[in-house]
């Protein structure tokens, strides 16, 4: 089932939190809205759902209007961060509540039940209470209780964000695997790029009530739309025209701006020529990953990182002078800097 | 009475029910608890004990006492109830909803608890009498409030009305509010969720307050001697009866009647213990 967000605007008071959004989301597909707290993707969500009204613009779910429709009425499923299960009902009665609700068959709600206490792999925990629960099973219960009444489309706010990180990332896999056996239309919210990339195919970043950029997780790594973008979904050495990095490049003037992933920094220990002479300032080991901070001749810092294979060839010490060369760069110009700007004047070229 | 704050003392008790080593702290309290309650409630058992059964037996079920026990726990229950209702609607109130002079109403609430009991038995008795405030709208129709059954009825309703709303604000504060929009989002209906998915976590809260209402209302003498005429079989409550039967230096049926009030308080208190936890059996 699709769902089509057009020209959607929205504000409370003076602060504007959604800005014009449209946004198509194709049957079948898991969408991610990623952004910072503040950026609209909670709102953009209950609007969806019908827990926010829009000042502005149309709502279709599967083509049919449902702007102004009451939640009770679109047929969606909604999991909330907190659960927000129904502490005094039984595992089994909180699955069962859309369905209680709905008058079916005490057979059929059986039936239905035991069919989703499988696929949430909490079979026997049917008549426990929530308080008897992880945070994991409680989320996978409330998962269960929104898929009960199989919604036309799955909503799911910030999920995982109140679980801890081995539990949330084990339940991002589920949930990855539970989309590609349901294949239920959903969008889930969150401000962790590493899940939104494990977990959507498609990723909406939003900022400031708007809309940054739409696109697969490697389209969004790979070719940000614009500085925001760029800094958001990983980590980056912003450069101005002053850098030795950006010198070099003869590209360099004051309304400019370098943009490039720590990972993408090369590393030499002879000089070759455009190569830039930095000391290593900092070693932070991360297991597999090797985190630098290099100071360069203007007494600027820039973050390089490489895999443990490379750091130990390179047999790096504090202090060493080392040489960097840069294998991918980005440029944003200054108005662009201001994340307002369109998508047109960014390039990517190889140095 | 133990059952002040169920939630708070079962899960303080399992936290620290290693720590037995017996400490000055512990001393204190107990020795404090021994002289505040315990000895005087001993006393009035010893003291009952030495009547003797087949007297004690008599003393207690007289018709005239058998009335008062009547009078008193027939209308404290029922101002319990009533309160129950309304004192989780204006919590309710208080909570929900936005409006001027909220924050007033919210400190009325509390009077009860503040004024003398002598004070609200003189205010409660000028507007309920037959030319009163209230009384008047009342008194054509042939129904008098104030020096009644009914005037122990509305006295009791005032005094316990803040145990409910206190006990139930704070628990409807914290019921998210995603609770209901889970609801929601599953179909139900305002009353359908009302019902399923607000109620249930509150009755232990109603229950807990209606409990202390109850019993305040069954140990109300102070506003009960002033609103009522407390005539004998007509408005005559048991902890006034107490009173009276001092008045007469008539201390084995003062002792006697007091026994009583005490034991049936504390089956109250038991039983709405029990329901509590009953109802409390899913919590954290």
């Amino acid at each position: 089932m699709s769902i089509t967000v057009s020209q959607v605007s929205k504000k409370f008071g003076n602060f504007q939190a959604l800005d014009n959004i449209n946004l198509d989301v194709k049957p079948g597909t898991l969408v991610a809205l990623l952004g910072p707290s503040g950026s609209g993707k909670s709102t953009l969500l209950r609007t969806v759902a019908g827990l926010e009204t829009p000042d502005q613009g149309k709502i279709k779910i599967n083509g049919r209007d449902t702007t102004n429709l009451d939640i009770r009425k679109r047929n969606i499923g909604f999991v909330f961060q907190h659960y927000a299960l129904f502490k005094h009902l039984t595992v089994r009665r909180n699955i069962s509540f859309g369905l209680d609700i709905r008058k079916k068959s005490p057979q059929a709600i059986k039936q239905r039940v035991n069919e989703l206490l499988e696929l949430i792999q909490l079979q026997g925990f049917g008549d426990r209470y929530p308080s008897q629960l992880s945070g994991g099973q409680r989320q996978r219960v409330a998962l269960a209780r929104a898929l009960a009444v199989q919604p036309e489309v799955l909503l799911l706010d910030e999920p995982f964000g109140a679980l801890d990180a081995k539990v949330r990332q084990e339940l991002r896999d589920w949930l990855r695997r539970l989309h590609d056996e349901v294949h239920l239309t959903s969008i889930f919210v969150t401000h962790d790029r590493e899940e939104a990339m494990a977990v959507a195919d498609k990723i909406v970043v939003m900022n400031q009530g708007r809309i940054e950029q739409i696109g697969t997780p490697a389209e969004v790594y790979d070719n940000p739309a614009n500085p925001f973008v760029m800094s958001f979904v990983g980590e980056v050495n912003i450069l101005d025209h002053t850098s030795p990095l950006f010198k070099r490049t003869n590209r360099a003037n004051s309304a400019s701006r370098l943009f490039v992933r720590p990972h993408d920094l090369e590393i030499f220990e002879t000089p070759q020529k455009h190569h830039v002479a930095a000391k290593v300032q900092r070693i932070v080991h991360l297991g597999w990953e090797i985190q630098l901070e290099l100071a360069l001749g203007d007494r600027s810092v820039v973050s390089a990182h490489l895999n443990r294979e490379e750091f130990s060839r390179l047999e790096l010490e504090l202090g060493q002078q080392v040489y960097l060369e840069p294998r991918q760069v980005k440029y944003f110009e200054q108005d662009q800097l201001n994340y307002h700007a369109s998508s047109t004047s960014n390039q990517q070229i190889a140095v | 009475m133990t059952s002040l704050q169920p939630n708070l003392s079962s899960t303080r008790q399992n936290k620290q029910a290693h720590s037995t080593r017996i400490s000055l702290p512990w001393v204190i309290t107990i020795g404090y608890l021994s002289l505040i309650l315990l000895l005087p409630l001993a006393a009035l058992i010893t003291r009952s004990l030495t009547i003797g059964p087949v007297e004690f037996w008599q003393i207690a079920t007289t018709p005239l006492a058998r009335s008062t026990y009547e009078i008193t726990f027939v209308t404290a229950l029922a101002a319990g109830l009533i309160n129950g209702i309304m004192g989780t609607l204006v919590a309710w109130i208080l909570v929900r909803y936005q409006f001027p002079g909220r924050r007033i109403f919210d400190g009325v609430i509390d009077i009860p608890f503040a004024v003398p009991t002598s004070v609200a038995g003189l205010v409660l008795a000028t507007i309920y009498n037959d030319s009163g405030w209230i009384g008047q709208l009342f008194a054509p129709f042939g129904i008098r409030i104030a020096f009644t059954r009914l005037g122990v009825f509305v006295a009791m309703l005032f005094i316990s009305l803040p145990f409910i709303v206190r006990t139930v604000q704070p628990v409807l504060l914290e019921l998210e509010p995603e609770i209901e929009q889970a609801a929601w989002s599953l179909g139900a209906s305002e009353a359908q969720t009302f019902w399923r998915v607000i109620l249930p976590p509150l009755i232990p809260a109603i229950l807990t307050g209606m409990a202390l209402g109850l019993s305040r209302a069954v140990g109300e003498y102070g506003s009960v001697v002033i609103v009522a005429s407390s005539i004998p079989f007509r408005d005559l409550i048991a902890p006034v009866l107490v009173f009276q039967k001092l008045e007469q230096y008539d201390y084995d049926g003062a002792t006697v009647i007091g026994t009583v009030l005490l034991l049936v308080s504390l089956i109250l208190l038991l039983l709405i213990n029990l329901l509590q936890q009953w109802s409390r059996r899913y919590a954290d």
